[in-house]
This record gives C-alpha cells, structure tokens and sequence, in this order.
C-alpha cells in the first residue's frame, strides 16, 4: 500500500506543479496614440534662458518651465550629469534652441516624440560659420566640424520666430490652451517689434561706423540693422595680454572704431585703456543665462537703452 | 471490490517491466498530440502578443518576415537598412508616432537594440534598478541579458565584433550600464539597448579621438595642406565614452542618411494607421509597411498546417498503439489460463476473475492518462518559458 500512496503523491505533486513557474506573457494591447486631454501643468526643459523666458510669457500659469543650467555659466557650452539628462528625459517637452546650440544635446539620449527645435523652421536664416580646421583619417575622407552662430535672439524678428514656433509646441501638447498662448504670444511679439523698432532706429542713426564686438556672438544683430563690426575673443574679466591689444590696434587701424561692445561689464583697467585708445565701452549682454535682477525683455531694455544713450 | 483490486495491483506490480512499458507507451501517445497542440497554442500566443503590440513596422524592401523577426525578437538576419531621415518623414505625416530601431550588433550573444526612449513606453518596460540611457555610451540591459552577463548598473558590457576576421573593422564600444529592465517575459529580456548614436558609433559611423590640432597629437599628423590636417593610423580613437572624451565624440555627415533597420508606426488613432499604410502602398514608394500581427499570422497558419500533419502521423501511430496494447492484453490473458482456472478452481467466480483482469487494464489506462494529464498540465504552465528559452531565444 506504500506504493500507492508513493505514486498518488507523485500525480498530486505533478498537478500541484502547474501553480508554479514563469509569469504569463505580457498581454500588451496595441497601442494608439490618442490620449484624454491633461489638465495639470506643462512640465517643459530648455536649454537656455531666452527659451525659459519665451515659455513663461506664452504658457503662464499652464507651464512649470524648468532650465537646470547653474546661474553664471554659459549654457551654449555646459554638459548636463547625467541626473539632469533624466530629468530632461521625464519632461512633457523638451525645448531646443537649435542652430547647433548646447552640442550637448547630440551626446545624450533625450525623449525624440517630445523634442522641439525652435529654429528648425528659420534655417534658412541661420549664419554658418567660417569651418574649423579640415581633417581626414581613415577612409571617410576629408571632414570638418562646422558650426553656426547662435545667438539668434539678439535678433528681435527671429526671436519672435522662436517664440512662435514656442507657441505651436505648447498648443500641440496642450490644445485645450490654445486661446491663453495665442494671448502671451501677441503680448511677447508686441514687445519684441517694440525692441526691434528700437534698434531699427538706432542703426539708422548710428550709420555705418564699424564696431569692435568683443567676442564673435552679435552675428544676428548685425546682420539683422546692418552693423559694421569686427569681433576679438576677450573676455570682459580677464585682462588682454599685449598680443591681445596689438591686434586690435592693427584692427583699428583697418577699421577705426570709437565703440567696443562688451558682453559683460569689462574690468576698469581695460575699459582705461581703450578710452586711452579712443575706444568707449558698451554692454550689450546677450542674456544666455538667468540675469541676476529682472528678466530677458528687461535686459534687452537696458541694453538697448545703454546704445541709446551712448548714440543719441 | 477491494480484493479483486489488490489482486490486479499484486498482478501489475509483479510484472512491474511490462506495467512500465504499456504505460510509458500510452501515456506518450495520449500526451503527444494534446503537449503538441498546447505548444503551439502557447507558441502562437507569445508570437502573437508581441505582433499586436506592435501596430506597423516600416523597412527597406524586402522580406516582410525578416523584418517582422528582426525588430520583434531581434533574431533573423540584419534586414535591409533604411535612412533615419525616414523617421523624420513619418513623424511629418502626423498620423504615427515613430520609434526607430537598428538592430545588427551584438554583445556576447546579446542583440545590441539602438532605439529612442520611447521603445520603453511601447513595451511598458520599467526599470528594476538604475536609469535609462542618458549618455552617448550608456546601454539599458534586459533582465535576461543582466543575469546572463552578470553585470547590473554601473558596470561595463563590450560590444563584439561582427566577425573576427574583419582586421581593420570597427574597435568594440565599452558600454556603461545605466539601468535594468524589470522582466517583461518578452524578447527585451535578453536585449541590450543603446542610443541611436550609440549604435552608429559601434558602426564607426561617429568617433571621438584625439584633438588632431592639438601638439600631443602631432605623430597621428601625415600630411598638414593648409587647414587640411590627414591623420595616420596611429590617431587614438576612443573605445570608452567617459567625461573626459565625451566632447571630442562626433558624427560625420548627414544623420539623416545614417542607418536603421525599422520603424515602429504607433498610429495616432485606427483611421490614421489605415491611411499611414495606405501612403506606403504608393508604387513609387521605395520602403514598405507591414502590420507584424498579419505577418505572424501568415506565419502561424503555416506553423497550423504543419502541425495538422504531425497531429495525423501521431494519430496514426496511437492506433497502432492501441491495437499493440489490446495485443499485450489478450496474449497475457492466454499466457494466463493456468492462473486463471486456478483461481476458479479454488473458489473465484467467473465474474471475480473478470473484475482482477478489468482492474488491471483500467489501472494501466488511469496511470497513464493521469501522467499525460499532468504533463499536459507541466507543459502549459512551463512550455511557454521553454518556448522563450529554446526558441524565441
């Protein structure tokens, strides 16, 4: 009888058997992409302050606008850790400036449904840069690393292009909005054709004098009131060593200039030494990061009127 | 009735070679065609769940199955490769969302998935420790993939070479892992997934080396013409993407034009879906869209129509199996007489003997239908995982 017992325990271990073992597949359903609409905020990332500012106008109380960049560093050339690249990745959107701007944007791994390139629809309007040196090594042949400038902003009617396409991004997230960001978008081009009369007029009274731009980032507004400028690579907190001031004043000497714009307040040595030179200084800050006091439009207020009162 | 029971199970345990041998053959032939048919229910399940989860898959022309397998399970050769600007092209039709895929690496065995981060969302994939990939050089491993290679987040995987005898092909891409999928019971188990760029790295289609205008760079320098600087062989390039390098990694030329395998089309609603597909059935159109559950089911009805024969054959087999049993049966019985008038002769009724002799056969036919049953039972609850195991896998 105990080998009954045996094989009878045998079978029940055998049906008992089928209540262990893997889980069952995964039963995904096809997936659609049509969702019920959101109600709670915008979680939207940029990658430099014109874009935060841009958003916060158009999107209001319906954005929570973040841009993870510490205050005081240039954002054009910050690297993210990867923390703040996960962050990125756990937006709603992601807002790029474009124009090659933040390269380290093509090195990290962000949400492709969910980005937005706020030039890609001017990039025909973009300014390529001279190449950078050409090199070949293997068999790909002869390449070179080219850029574009990217300091769009400083050109009101692109900033504005900007924050249109700003504008389209949020109401395509957010349609039910639709009304509120058409409302800050007006009220944001109102003041940006404001900026630029502004500086129309100044152009045509300041004429054709060249300018000496202390670093190559004033590309657009250049262009856009048909400035005559030359650009050094000095930094407004480093003192130029003698190469430094020999340049320019071969520069002066080609294109005699009364007018040095600075991106920041230069040290008090240099800004003595090119008056010595016949040379004013003036700040036209481009405002890439957080300003320490006010906002971009504030900003670009002052700068505009430091011109003016330099000009007129 | 207990005695004539006894008797039959005194009988069949005497004999226990014979017993084990009708059994052992009625068991296999009442288990093979109910095993078969669970395994390919289980089979078509599991092929069939991950086709419906996935709406349309675009490609280079060629054969819808491979690229059906390739982007599903990441098995089957590398299809026909199409341009990334395709991704661009269809997110423009605003009908679909598109998720592309480039699977042709490997990693010890482990298919190399370049995708977006979307891939996780389609699949529903959560993250049983770490981070997805944030990094140009980061991989997210597959639970399988992790405990097979036996790494988890923060260690390092290497790409393999797609042949050892490529001598001047590509270095292998020390991969760092930034996270590990939960089990999904899927092909994403085992894979091993990357960025895009990550993958066309691996390609050799983007590098970082060595700054060529910098002085320690100057023995990697062959020729200078100018602004036009020619590298020797000697340049370092970068096998690891860490902080230090990570800036000098680079693509050359149009991204756009860089390769990837699929698509995934996750059509924004059933309307938008028929007429994505309806776009790619243009005659001048030079890629294809297949719908993976079509192609699964195409697919499956061969897998059907073989199994049919099988089943038959098996049929066939079960009763010439019966029939050598009732054999067995009938030639015990005469091997049996002298038994059998002994039994009578010392008081057994004819119905008494009748009643051992049934007893016997019935307890050789519950035995056996009792072991098919539960392996019938074992195999739908573990076929499917060797089903993952020994074929998706």
């Amino acid at each position: 009888m105990f080998r009954i017992r045996w094989i009878l325990g045998l079978m029940v271990l055998a049906f008992l058997s089928g209540c262990v073992g893997d889980g069952p597949v995964k039963d995904v359903p096809s997936p659609l992409l049509d969702e019920p609409a959101k109600t709670d905020p915008l979680s939207v990332y940029v990658v430099n302050y014109p874009l935060q500012y841009f958003v916060e106008r158009i999107g209001g109380e319906h954005v929570e606008v973040v841009f993870p960049a510490p205050v005081g560093v240039d954002p054009a050339y910050w690297t993210p850790p990867a923390e703040t690249v996960a962050a990125y990745q756990g937006a709603d959107l992601v807002l790029l400036h474009g124009a090659g701007y933040a390269k380290w944007v093509e090195r990290v791994t962000l949400p492709l449904s969910r980005l937005v390139d706020t030039s890609a629809d001017f990039e025909e309007r973009l300014i390529p840069l001279v190449e950078k040196t050409i090199h070949s090594h293997g068999p790909e042949g002869e390449h070179s690393h080219r850029g574009t400038a990217f300091t769009t902003w400083l050109d009101p009617s692109l900033a504005i292009e900007h924050a249109r396409a700003v504008a389209t991004a949020l109401t395509k997230s957010r349609p039910d909005q639709k009304e509120d960001f058409q409302i800050g978008l007006e009220s944001l081009e109102v003041d940006l054709q404001a900026l630029d009369e502004r500086l129309a007029t100044l152009s045509a009274v300041f004429g054709d004098e060249p300018l000496v731009f202390s670093h190559p980032v004033y590309q657009y507004l250049v262009r856009r009131y048909s400035l005559i400028g030359h650009s050094l690579h000095w930094e407004p907190h480093d003192v130029p060593d003698e190469h430094m001031w020999q340049d320019l004043e071969h520069m002066l000497a080609e294109h005699p200039s009364s007018w040095m714009i600075w991106e920041d307040v230069p040290l008090e040595e240099t800004a003595r030494r090119l008056a010595a030179m016949g040379v004013e200084s003036l700040v036209f800050t481009t405002c890439a990061n957080a300003p320490g006091e006010g906002d971009w439009l504030s900003v670009m207020r002052r700068n505009v009127a430091a011109l003016e009162s330099a000009w007129t | 009735m207990k005695g004539p029971l006894y008797l039959a199970w005194r009988y069949l345990a005497y004999h226990r070679l014979k017993t084990a041998i009708l059994i052992v053959s009625i068991t296999l032939i009442v288990f093979l065609p109910m095993g078969l048919d669970v395994l390919v229910d289980q089979s078509a399940d599991e092929l069939a769940a991950r086709a419906a989860a996935t709406p349309l898959l675009v490609g280079a022309p060629g054969s819808p199955l491979e690229l059906t397998l390739s982007s599903l399970y990441f098995e089957s050769d590398t299809p026909e490769t199409l341009a990334y600007g395709q991704v661009a092209r269809l997110t423009e039709t605003g009908l679909a969302q598109a998720i592309p895929l480039y699977v042709r690496f490997r990693a010890r065995g482990h298919p190399i998935v370049g995708t977006v981060l979307e891939y996780f969302e389609l699949r529903q994939l959560r993250f049983a420790s770490g981070r997805a990939m944030a990094l140009l050089g980061e991989c997210v491993l597959g639970a399988g993939a992790a405990e097979s290679l036996g790494v988890a987040p923060g260690d390092t995987v290497i790409s393999s070479p797609e042949s050892v005898f490529d001598l001047a092909g590509v270095y292998p891409l020390e991969m760092r892992v930034a996270g590990v999928l939960e089990r999904s019971h899927t092909a994403d188990d085992l894979a091993v997934f990357v960025d895009l760029k990550t993958a066309w790295i691996i390609e050799g289609l983007g590098h970082g080396h060595q700054d060529l205008t910098a002085p320690e760079a100057a023995s990697a320098v062959l020729a200078r013409d100018g602004e036009t600087l020619t590298a020797n062989a000697s340049v370092v390039h970068y096998n690891r993407i860490n902080s230090d390098n990570a800036d000098s990694f680079h693509f050359h030329g149009d991204l756009s034009q860089y390769p990837i395998t699929a698509i995934v089309a996750v059509p924004r609603s059933r309307k938008s879906g028929v007429l994505l597909m309806g776009r790619y059935q243009d005659p001048d159109e030079l890629d294809q869209i297949v719908r993976p559950s079509q192609v699964m089911d195409d697919l499956l009805g061969t897998v059907f129509t073989v199994q049919s024969f099988v089943v038959a054959a098996v049929l066939v087999v079960a009763v010439a199996t019966v029939g050598a049993v009732a054999l067995v049966f009938l030639l015990s019985l005469r091997l049996r007489r002298r038994e059998i008038e002994t039994m009578v002769k010392i008081g057994a009724s004819r119905g008494s003997v009748a009643q051992v002799l049934i007893s016997e056969v019935a307890v050789v036919l519950s035995a056996a239908a009792a072991l098919a049953g539960g392996l019938t039972l074992l195999t739908s609850r573990f076929g499917a995982a060797a089903i993952r195991t020994f074929i998706l896998s």
